[in-house]
């Protein structure tokens, strides 16, 4: 079993997905349970794969490898490092806990959970696969349960939610494809093989070409392949200005998937540039990092924070911050120092728990008052304690107060980024500020004030709901106090990672 | 280091009220229920009853060494190490770090026992306690932190405690949104302070030693002369950036407006934190860093103007405040300027004395008011009090005495640390005339202002309702008892600080191995002694003028606030419109950016995105039409003349051989014809 554990942890619930289809369609609570069933190994798994990964060693580990389609060169080829490893813990956990907040889902049980557990496989892959074709299916896999999550179990603009972040991500999709194509066909011999691909990297032609616009960018061909596949990445992160589609998404998609897709989807925008960009791609990385990773990355905090102060929607909110969150990630990659990956990766990790947290807390809101408008609560405090304790709790971690794990991973990648770029620091810095703002004056209106005589009878959060948010809650606490929790599995892996780009810095 | 005394208690002085605050806040609620307050004031005060023994053990553990090896360090685990940056969790204990601790525990402690008294009928009676107790750790995490990034746990933590009580009771909006502006203006400072942690490491990294602790930052500050960072010094650039997280949390300008705000939390929060501790941490953390300040004499300029114009700032609006607390409030901050005049002047010695002196005479201020305020059921405001000596006895005296110390009559605690600040503000080498000048000015605005409400609130008629009047009483031993405690500290904690002149400091000489050797003034005893008198003589007139307005009442107040059209009256009271011109430019100039922003993503991103949407249905609609009407109607039209060919062709399928055969003939003779005639 050891041998296959990433292959088990990917396909557990894609068999789920088959168990679930043969259910009978009315059994709904059968359906919930089994699919917590299948979800349950890959957490468990996740967890040994966390006592046994080698933390000292930068390579990869877990490694499977078979020839899949010979013509092609094309090989099933899965293992995880440094960078992948806490991806997969995420996926795993909240995929878990996933389950259990769409207990309340009850439009087509079946349909809701056979989607959803093929949407785990398909995350999952995207994290351990090594071979680029392999990759691209599982990307691909991975869009189509999302899209019908949203189109169909959504709120009542789902269709325009999910058609625009259909076509965002096709777009996105497409010049993957070509950019995949491309390096397929300068590899020698041609090959998938994402370690070959990237043993190869100094094949890949810096020379500008020789036609409009790229004479004048001075854009070779790496360059070309760089921007495909960032735009395709940028798209998941969101970065501005393709983050549009997110504030959409979330609102019409319920908790459960929202929850999904801030705390893995975005994640993948930001992992497939570490994963593919920087080690295939080293010298455009190192030329193009600046504009596009810090200075799109400063600008995300920023712009993102501002968008999120204007909103009254509770979700649309959240999901502005995210944009704002996910601007840290793109910074502190893009310093190419120790601390500002690490804290990269680690504000990966955090971003996935806290702003999975805030997720599940509007869910728990919503589901009581139907509504999600910041503005027609307040006094929660007093109606329901045990709930503003814990939403506090997410809200202040998301803030990155210090005890808290957000705080560690922006402090990282702050102090990271201040090395190499000072006034880009100071202004994703003064984020924090922002942050504070439109957080505060949100728990204002919510939890404090006069009790709102509408909402005087709310239930306290239920026991299944604290279940989704408690461990979540505790982690943010550990990774606060203990981050090296986390640091430990990144460290080697992203100096290694570092050392491949930083040759080609001017 | 190997230590001669085992010190791995330091981590409980700090820890302990972590664990008293954990307790109360998941179990509280519960325990409160079940068992009553009594086991949450248990679970409160403990801990930080014993982290004061635990304090007094480090202080006497320090005083076993020699001066010079006077610290102790307890590492408890590896926090952050990445590259070059190593933050452990470490608390230590000098000299410096060792009053802080005796100050929080031990005045903190008091507060822990006066607020069973004063939040004796709340129903979140837990909740208080929790959050005092997270405060205290957040505090003593600060001052015990070795290293700067622990340090800002506690910096930030205080903000989030300070929040978090100041909001306490939060079904009232004024109170929620008093909290929100103290978390966010602390967070602008905090802002600053970050940064000037990451400029401070990255300076030292480039010199090979990349370091956020403090012992070796010590070390290698002299390091930084000369690197320079946007063409200034990167001390200079570096202590600024602290300072402004200075300004943030210790309520000078210009980032001082959330203090006044503060006091709407419960009494013994302001005085636990908006007087006694909280606010003392940007001093703190000056003289804890004094080793860079003193390389950034530029710093040192800004910081002693600041502090001296942020004393005389908030000086005159305590002039003419009339809720009891804010008068305090902003003597606080005026007090706190009087501190950051003495450390700016490089004097942090007499900037920590002041600390301490003024956490004893303030604590003892802000209780008594809350004794006050409590015996009136809440009332606030000075000018629906007074006669208030007969009915509050313990109250009174101690008052009293802690406004005789804050006015800085000679002997009390209050003269001896002001008068040292005064003095090292006029003849240190940082120091001038003009920065004494504004202290003594100070002096007297204080003495007046605090006789002032001295006066009006327990001298006079009693201006209280019926009602309240009837109800009048003293407070509980519960909270008497610590004012007394505090009132004596008011006086006696002076004479551990006494002037060159009459004898020397003890206290000068506990924090010389942390300061270096004391910095002989240069002046004379005479010089000093004449200035003390000076100063002495100017707070006697404040006094006098109070006495006259507000005792005799043979000068009516209408006189001054009269004065030049009664503008300075309206400066003063308005707070010179400091919230109105923030709120105008910070709160509404961020909110129309964020309007702006959100627009722009309405209106100009998503129109692209869904022009581009319709764009494409539109060309496939034409697409559709082409279709129709040019790809189909080809095909339709080569199937339908194909159809119509083969109509016509089928005319010529008779049938009948014999056409069949005249055909092929035809074809036959034509060919041969062809054939004969051309190629051959």
């Amino acid at each position: 079993m050891t041998d296959h554990v990433l292959t088990y942890m990917t396909f557990f619930p894609l068999a789920g997905m088959g168990v679930v289809l043969l259910l009978p369609r009315e059994r709904h609570d059968l359906i919930r349970w089994v699919s917590a069933l299948f979800t349950l190994p890959p957490l468990l798994l996740a967890v040994w794969l966390y006592g046994h990964f080698d933390p000292t060693k930068p390579g990869l580990q877990f490694i499977e490898k078979f020839r899949w389609i010979p013509d092609y060169n094309i090989a099933y080829f899965v293992g995880v490092d440094g960078l992948s490893i806490s991806m997969v813990l995420l996926t795993a956990l909240l995929c878990f806990l996933c389950i259990f907040a769409s207990w309340g889902i009850d439009k087509a049980v079946k349909g809701y959970f056979a989607l959803f557990l093929l949407l785990d496989t398909g995350m999952m892959g995207v994290f351990v696969a090594l071979d680029f074709f392999l990759f691209y299916i599982f990307w691909e896999l991975m869009l189509l349960p999302m899209y019908f999550l949203i189109g169909i179990w959504g709120g009542p603009r789902r269709e325009y939610a999910a058609i625009k972040f259909f076509l965002y991500t096709l777009l996105g999709s497409v010049l993957m494809l070509l950019a995949i194509l491309a390096l397929y066909f300068s590899s020698e011999p041609y090959t998938f093989d994402m370690t070959v691909l990237i043993a190869q990297n100094t094949k890949y032609g810096t020379a500008a070409l020789p036609f409009w616009p790229f004479d004048r960018l001075g854009w070779g061909f790496q360059h070309v392949v760089w921007m495909a596949l960032f735009i395709g990445f940028a798209i998941k992160i969101p970065a501005f200005p393709f983050h549009t589609w997110l504030p959409d998404a979330h609102v019409e998609a319920p908790t459960a998937i929202s929850v999904i897709l801030a705390g893995v989807l975005l994640k993948m925008g930001t992992y497939g540039i570490m994963r593919i960009n920087f080690p295939m791609l080293p010298a455009a990385t190192a030329e193009l990092a600046y504009y596009f990773l810090a200075v799109l990355g400063a600008w995300n905090i920023i712009y993102g924070a501002l968008c999120a102060m204007a909103q009254t929607d509770f979700k649309k909110l959240v999901a502005y911050s995210s944009v704002s969150h996910m601007g840290y990630v793109m910074l502190g990659m893009a310093s190419f120092t120790s601390q500002g990956i690490n804290g990269a990766v680690l504000q990966m990790f955090n971003h996935g728990t806290i702003t999975g947290m805030l997720f599940l807390m509007v869910g728990v809101i919503y589901d009581r008052a139907h509504h999600r408008e910041v503005d027609g609560f307040g006094g929660l405090a007093a109606v329901m304690p045990v709930y503003t304790g814990v939403s506090a709790l997410a809200l202040f971690a998301s803030m990155g107060l210090p005890g808290l794990s957000g705080f560690i991973s922006e402090v990282l990648v702050l102090l990271g980024a201040w090395q190499k770029y000072p006034i880009l620091t100071v202004l994703g810095a003064s984020g924090v500020v922002l942050t504070a703002g439109y957080f505060l004056w949100t728990i204002q209106r919510v939890f404090l004030g006069p009790v709102n005589e509408k909402y005087k009878t709310l239930p306290e959060i239920n026991g299944r709901e604290l279940f989704t948010l408690v461990p979540l809650g505790i982690i943010v606490i550990i990774l606060g106090v203990y981050p090296n929790a986390i640091l430990d599995l990144l460290r080697s892996s992203l100096d290694e990672l570092n050392r491949t780009v930083i040759p080609y810095l001017s | 280091m190997e230590h001669p005394v085992p010190t791995d208690y330091l981590r409980w002085i700090v820890l302990l009220p972590l664990l008293g605050a954990a307790t109360n806040g998941l179990l509280g609620a519960g325990l409160q229920k079940k068992l009553g307050k009594w086991m949450i004031s248990l679970l409160a005060c403990a801990p930080v009853v014993i982290s004061f023994l635990l304090s007094l053990k480090a202080f006497f553990d320090l005083l076993g060494l020699k001066p010079e090896e006077r610290f102790l360090l307890d590492r408890v685990y590896a926090w952050l190490s990445l590259g070059t940056l190593n933050a452990d969790v470490a608390f230590w204990v000098d000299p410096l770090s060792a009053v802080m601790i005796l100050v929080v525990t031990g005045i903190g402690g008091l507060i822990h026992i006066y607020s069973m008294g004063y939040m004796h009928e709340d129903r979140s009676y837990w909740r208080y306690f929790a959050f005092l107790n997270l405060f205290t750790f957040a505090m003593l995490l600060l001052v015990t932190a070795d290293n700067l990034l622990l340090m800002f746990i506690g910096w930030e933590g205080v903000g989030l405690c300070s929040y978090a009580l100041i909001g306490f009771w939060y079904q009232d909006h004024v109170n929620a949104r008093a909290g929100n502006k103290a978390f966010i203006v602390n967070r602008v400072g905090d802002f600053g302070f970050i940064l000037g942690i990451f400029l401070i490491f990255w300076s030292l990294n480039q010199q090979g030693h990349g370091t956020v602790t403090f012992r070796e930052m010590q070390r290698f500050v002299p390091l930084l002369e000369g690197q320079e960072m946007w063409g200034i010094g990167v001390a200079t650039l570096a202590t600024l950036l602290l300072f402004i997280g200075a300004t943030g949390k210790s309520a000078q300008i210009p980032l001082h407006v959330w203090l006044p705000d503060a006091m709407q939390g419960p009494t013994p929060v302001s005085a636990l934190i908006h007087a006694a501790t909280m606010v003392t941490a940007g001093v703190y953390m000056i003289a804890r860093l004094h080793f860079l300040f003193s390389l950034a004499p530029v710093t040192l300029a800004i910081v002693a103007t600041i502090g001296a114009l942020t004393a005389l700032f908030a000086a005159t609006i305590a002039l003419t405040q009339n809720d009891i607390k804010r008068v305090l409030a902003y003597s606080t901050i005026s007090q706190l300027g009087y501190m950051f005049l003495g450390a700016g002047v490089a004097a942090y010695g007499a900037a920590v004395f002041h600390l301490m002196t003024h956490a004893f005479f303030k604590a003892c201020l802000f209780l008594g008011s809350g004794s006050i305020i409590h015996a009136l059921g809440g009332e606030q405001d000075m000018r629906k009090m007074g006669g208030l000596r007969g009915h509050m006895p313990y109250t009174f005296w101690t008052f009293a005495i802690a406004v005789l110390a804050i006015a800085g009559t000679p002997l009390t605690a209050g003269f001896f640390s002001k008068d040292e600040i005064l003095w090292q503000a006029f003849s240190s080498e940082h120091g001038s005339a003009l920065l004494w000048g504004l202290g003594v000015v100070v002096a007297g605005l204080t003495a007046f202002y605090m006789f002032r409400q001295f006066f009006l609130v327990f001298f006079g008629e009693c201006r209280a309702d019926s009602h309240t009047r009837a109800h009048l009483h003293e407070s509980p031993k519960v909270m008497t008892m610590p004012l007394v405690v505090l009132a004596a500290g008011s006086v006696v904690a002076g004479w551990i600080g006494l002037p060159a002149a009459f004898g020397g400091s003890l206290f000068a000489g506990w924090l010389e191995p942390v300061f270096g050797p004391h910095q002989e003034a240069h002046g004379s005893a005479g010089l000093e002694i004449s200035l003390m008198l000076l100063s002495v003589a100017v707070a006697a007139l404040g006094f006098y003028l109070a006495y006259l307005v507000y005792f005799r009442r043979t000068l009516a107040p209408e006189r001054f606030s009269s004065l030049a059209g009664g503008l300075p009256y309206r400066l003063s009271y308005n707070k010179y419109y400091v919230d109105e011109i923030y709120q105008f430019v910070f709160v509404e100039g961020s909110l129309l950016l964020a309007r702006i922003g959100a627009w722009f993503d309405l209106h100009i991103i998503d129109f692209v995105v869904d022009g581009s949407a319709k764009l494409t249905a539109f060309v496939s609609w034409l697409n559709g039409l082409f279709d129709d009407y040019v790809v189909d109607g080809i095909v339709n039209q080569v199937a339908d003349s194909t159809f119509a060919a083969g109509d016509k062709f089928r005319k010529i399928q008779t049938g009948n051989i014999n056409s069949y055969l005249y055909v092929i003939l035809g074809a036959v003779v034509i060919t041969m014809i062809i054939k004969l005639r051309y190629w051959s």
